[in-house]
C-alpha cells in the first residue's frame, strides 16, 4: 500500500466520523436550564421520564447556577428556564428574554453547621438571628459566591441581618451546591444549602441541620418560556408543552411523589 | 549478466560551463568547466575540503550553481534517469522491499510494474532473504548494498557515488565496488568521489582532479596515474597533504 | 465502607447501561476529536516544518504557547462561538456531542501540530537530500516524512487523547453535563462529587484510568514493536 493511499483513507475515515457525528441528533428535544439543586438532587430523573412517556418529547437538562441559566436563556442556548431566584427571574421576564413566569414549586433552604455547633445557632429562632451568631463567633462560613439562586438568599439573608459578610472566617467558593458542601464538611463551616441538596448529599462529615423553618428560608422555583420573538429558533410549542405538564396535576403529582429517604423534597405550588 | 553499452545516451554528455558556487562570499568551487561523457567511469580525486561533493551535488542537481552553467544532452535542467549514491546511506525506516519500492512510486509507476522491478532487483542484488527486514536495522555494507540497488532500480543512464565505501569494512568496499563495475559493464555512467587510491585506480577510465574548488587536471586514468601534471596532483598521489 | 476499586469493579461487572453510555460517549468524543485534530494537525505541522513564509516563527510560538491553553478558555471560546447569539449560532450546536469534539480539537490541536513539527523537521534535516535526489518534490514528502515520524508522532497523539480525555472544563460547559446526551466520564465525576458521592466519583475515575491506560499500554507495545520492527 503506497502512502499516498494511506493517507487517503485516513482523511476518508475521519470525514466519514464528523458525518456520523454531526448526523446523530434528529429527535424531537427541547433544553432546559436549571439548576444544579434540581439536578443534583434527582428530580429530573423522576420527573422527566414521566414526560416523555406522555408526550414523546426528550427533554435536555443543563444544570447550572441561576445566574448562569438564566445567561444561557437569555443568548437563546434553551428553550425554557427553570430557575429559583424570583428577582431575577422577574427581570429577566421583564427585559424581554422570557414569555411569563410561572410557580411551580417550592422547597426551603436549611442552615447547616458542624454538629458541635461553636456559634450557638441552635439557640437562634430567625434565619437572621443565626446568621447574627455565626458572624459574631469564632466560626466559619462556606458561601456559594457565584450568583446563584441560594447565593442570592443567602445575601438576603445577610442584608436582613444588617451584616457585611468580610473576612477570613467568610469563604466564597466560587462553586455549585455541592463543592461548597464538600468545602463546609472540611472546614468544618456553616453554610446555606436547599434541603435537597441537602438530604441528597452524601459527604456530609460533621455537618447537621442547626436551623430550619424560619418563613425566610422559603425557596420557590419558576419556570419561564424563553421568548420565541426575541430568539426565533426557540421551541415554543414543545417548551410551552412542558410548562403546561410541569403545571398540570400530572406535573405537579410527579413532583410531589419525589422522595430521598422518605422524605419529599419539592412541595408543589401551581396555581 | 552483462549487457552491451549503448552507444547513445539520450542526457549525456553533461557539459559543465564555467561553473561555480559560492556560500556568501567563499567561493568553494571556482570555474569548474567539465564535460561527463556517456559510458565512461569518471573518478573525481582531491583532498578534504577540496570540493569532490559539492561538485557530485551541482551534477546531479541538489544545488544550483551560483554562476556558470551545467547542461544536459537533452536540454532538461534535471533528467530523472540519474540517481546518487551518498556516503552514509539514508534508507527509509520500513522494509527493505519498501525502500526499493519508494522512488518508483515516485516516478508514479503502477503497482503491477513496481512489484515486478522490486522482485527482479531483490534477485540481482541477493537481497531476497532480507526483503522483509527493516532497512534501519541492516550492517552497514548490506545498507549500502541496498542504497546501490535502490539506485539501480531508478534506470540511471548516470550514477553518481559519493565515497560510497568510506565507512565499509575492505570485503563490503569489495561488493560495492563489484556492483559499480557490473552497472558500469551495463552501460550505467559512473561518477564517483573517493579517497581511497586503490579504488580509484581500480575503477577509473577518467580522473578529475580538485584542488581548493578549481578542476586541475581532468584526463584518462592511465595518462593521470603515470604522471600527474600539477604539482598539487603529484603531491596527493605521493601522499602528501596538501590543503 | 466500600472501597472505591469495589465500586468502580461493581459498575463495571454489572454493565450498567447508563455507565456504558457515558463511556461509550466520552470515547467517541474523545477519539473524535484526536481523529480530527490529526487530520488537520499532521500536514499543519509538516507543512510548517518545511515551508519557509514571513511569520511561520510567529505561527510556531503561538501554536507552542496553545498547548497551556486552559480547558476552560478553550471551552468557552467555543461555547460563545456556538451559542445561539454567537456567530455560528445557526449551526445549533451548543449542548451536543458534537460541540464537545470540537472543543476538544481546539484543546489537543496545538499539541499535534508542534510535536509533528519538530518531528517532521528532525527527519527532513536527515531526509532532505536523498528525499530530493530519487526526486521527491517538498508537497511528496510530508506524507514520507509523517510515515516515517509515525513511532515519534504516536507520542504526540497520545498526548492529545490525554489531554482531551481528562480535561472537564471545556466539555462542561460547551456540553452541559446533559444526562444521556453530554454527560462523559469527566463530567459524571465532577456531578457526583458535587452531589457527595465521592465513592462513585473516584470509581468512575479508576475507570476512565484504566481505559486511558490500557490505551496507552497498547500504543506503547505498538510502539516497541514498530521499533523492533523498523528501526
Amino acid at each position: 500500500m503506497t502512502r499516498t493511499r494511506r493517507f487517503t483513507l485516513l482523511g476518508f475515515a475521519s470525514g466519514l466520523a464528523m458525518l456520523a457525528a454531526f448526523s446523530a441528533s434528529a429527535q424531537a428535544f427541547i433544553t432546559v436550564a436549571s439548576t444544579t439543586s434540581t439536578e443534583n438532587s434527582g428530580l429530573f430523573g423522576h420527573i422527566l421520564p414521566i414526560f416523555q412517556a406522555d408526550t414523546g418529547v426528550e427533554v435536555r437538562v443543563v444544570s447550572q447556577g441561576t445566574g448562569q441559566a438564566l445567561e444561557t436563556g437569555r443568548r437563546g442556548d434553551a428553550d425554557v428556564v427553570f430557575v429559583h431566584a424570583r428577582a431575577q427571574e422577574e427581570a429577566f421576564v421583564a427585559e424581554g428574554y422570557g414569555v411569563q413566569r410561572f410557580d411551580v414549586m417550592y422547597n426551603d433552604f436549611v442552615i447547616v453547621g458542624p454538629g458541635d455547633d461553636p456559634a450557638g445557632v441552635r439557640a437562634t429562632d430567625t434565619a437572621a438571628a443565626a446568621m447574627t451568631a455565626i458572624a459574631g463567633a469564632p466560626a466559619s462560613f462556606a458561601s456559594r459566591g457565584d450568583d446563584s439562586g441560594t447565593h442570592s438568599a443567602e445575601k438576603a439573608l445577610w442584608a436582613a441581618a444588617g451584616i457585611e459578610p468580610a473576612g477570613e472566617w467568610y469563604l466564597s467558593t466560587g462553586s455549585g451546591m455541592g463543592a461548597t458542601l464538600n468545602t463546609a464538611a472540611q472546614v468544618p463551616a456553616y453554610a446555606l444549602t436547599d434541603r435537597g441538596t441537602w438530604l441528597s448529599f452524601q459527604n456530609r462529615g460533621p455537618l447537621e441541620i442547626v436551623s430550619e423553618g424560619d418563613p425566610v428560608l422559603f425557596n420557590p422555583y419558576g419556570i419561564i418560556l424563553v421568548n420565541p420573538e426575541r430568539h426565533g429558533h426557540v421551541k415554543a410549542e414543545q417548551g410551552q408543552a412542558f410548562i403546561d405538564w410541569i403545571l398540570s396535576d400530572a406535573g405537579q403529582q410527579a413532583i410531589a411523589s419525589f422522595t430521598v429517604g422518605g422524605e419529599q423534597l419539592f412541595f408543589p405550588s401551581a396555581q | 549478466m552483462t549487457q552491451m553499452r549503448p552507444i547513445t545516451s539520450a542526457i549525456l554528455p553533461l557539459r559543465l560551463e564555467g561553473a561555480s558556487y559560492a556560500v556568501g562570499d567563499k567561493p568553494l568551487l571556482s570555474d569548474i568547466s567539465l564535460i561527463v561523457k556517456p559510458g565512461r567511469r569518471l573518478v573525481v580525486l582531491g583532498a578534504n575540503g577540496a570540493g569532490k561533493s559539492l561538485l557530485l551535488r551541482l551534477c546531479h542537481g541538489l544545488i544550483a550553481p551560483t554562476a556558470g552553467r551545467c547542461i544536459w544532452a537533452d536540454g532538461s535542467s534535471r533528467p530523472t534517469a540519474q540517481a546518487m549514491v551518498f556516503q552514509r546511506p539514508v534508507l527509509l525506516r520500513r522494509s527493505v522491499a519498501a525502500n526499493l519500492d519508494y522512488p518508483l512510486a515516485l516516478r508514479g509507476l503502477s503497482r503491477l510494474s513496481r512489484r515486478d522491478m522490486v522482485a527482479r532487483t531483490l534477485a540481482r542484488f541477493g537481497l531476497d532473504p532480507l526483503a522483509d527486514q527493516p532497512a534501519r536495522l541492516l550492517s552497514g555494507g548490506e545498507q549500502q548494498r541496498l542504497a546501490l540497488a535502490r539506485a539501480w532500480t531508478m534506470t540511471p543512464e548516470v550514477l553518481f557515488l559519493d565515497e560510497p565505501t568510506s565507512a565499509l569494512d575492505p570485503s563490503a568496499t569489495r561488493m560495492i565496488e563489484e556492483m559499480i563495475e557490473s552497472f558500469s559493464a551495463e552501460g550505467i555512467t559512473i561518477v564517483l568521489t573517493t579517497h581511497n587510491l586503490g579504488q580509484a585506480r581500480r575503477l577509473a577510465e577518467d580522473v578529475a582532479f580538485l584542488h581548493r574548488g578549481q578542476l586541475i587536471e581532468h584526463r584518462p586514468a592511465a595518462d593521470f596515474f603515470a604522471g600527474p601534471q600539477a604539482p598539487e596532483a603529484r603531491a596527493y598521489l605521493a601522499g602528501d597533504l596538501i590543503w | 465502607m466500600d472501597g472505591p476499586f469495589t465500586t468502580a469493579l461493581g459498575l463495571i461487572l454489572a454493565a450498567d447501561p447508563a455507565l456504558m453510555q457515558i463511556i461509550g460517549l466520552s470515547l467517541r468524543v474523545t477519539l473524535t476529536a484526536v481523529l480530527v485534530a490529526c487530520a488537520i494537525g499532521l500536514p499543519l505541522g509538516a507543512a510548517l516544518a518545511l515551508a519557509r513564509f514571513p511569520g511561520r516563527g510567529a505561527v510556531i510560538v503561538l501554536f507552542n504557547a496553545l498547548m497551556g491553553l486552559p480547558p476552560v478558555v478553550a471551552g468557552l471560546i467555543v461555547y460563545l462561538m456556538l451559542s445561539r447569539s454567537g456567530p455560528l449560532g445557526d449551526l445549533a450546536l451548543l449542548f451536543t456531542p458534537e460541540a464537545m469534539i470540537l472543543a476538544q480539537t481546539v484543546l489537543i490541536l496545538p499539541i499535534v501540530v508542534s510535536l509533528t513539527r519538530s518531528v517532521v523537521a528532525d527527519i527532513w534535516d536527515e531526509y532532505r537530500e536523498h528525499l530530493q535526489s530519487l526526486g521527491a518534490s517538498r508537497l511528496r514528502a510530508v506524507p514520507t516524512l509523517l510515515w516515517d515520524g509515525r513511532v515519534s508522532l504516536l507520542t504526540g497523539v497520545l498526548a492529545g487523547f490525554g489531554r482531551a480525555s481528562a480535561e472537564v472544563g471545556a466539555v462542561l460547559i460547551v456540553g452541559g453535563n446533559i444526562a444521556g446526551h453530554t454527560r462523559t466520564m469527566t463530567t459524571a465525576i465532577t456531578l457526583e462529587t458535587s452531589r457527595g458521592n465521592l465513592g462513585l466519583a473516584v470509581a468512575l475515575g479508576i475507570i476512565l484510568l484504566s481505559l486511558t491506560l490500557t490505551l496507552n499500554a497498547v500504543a506503547w507495545g505498538a510502539g516497541q514493536w514498530a521499533r523492533g520492527r523498523l528501526g
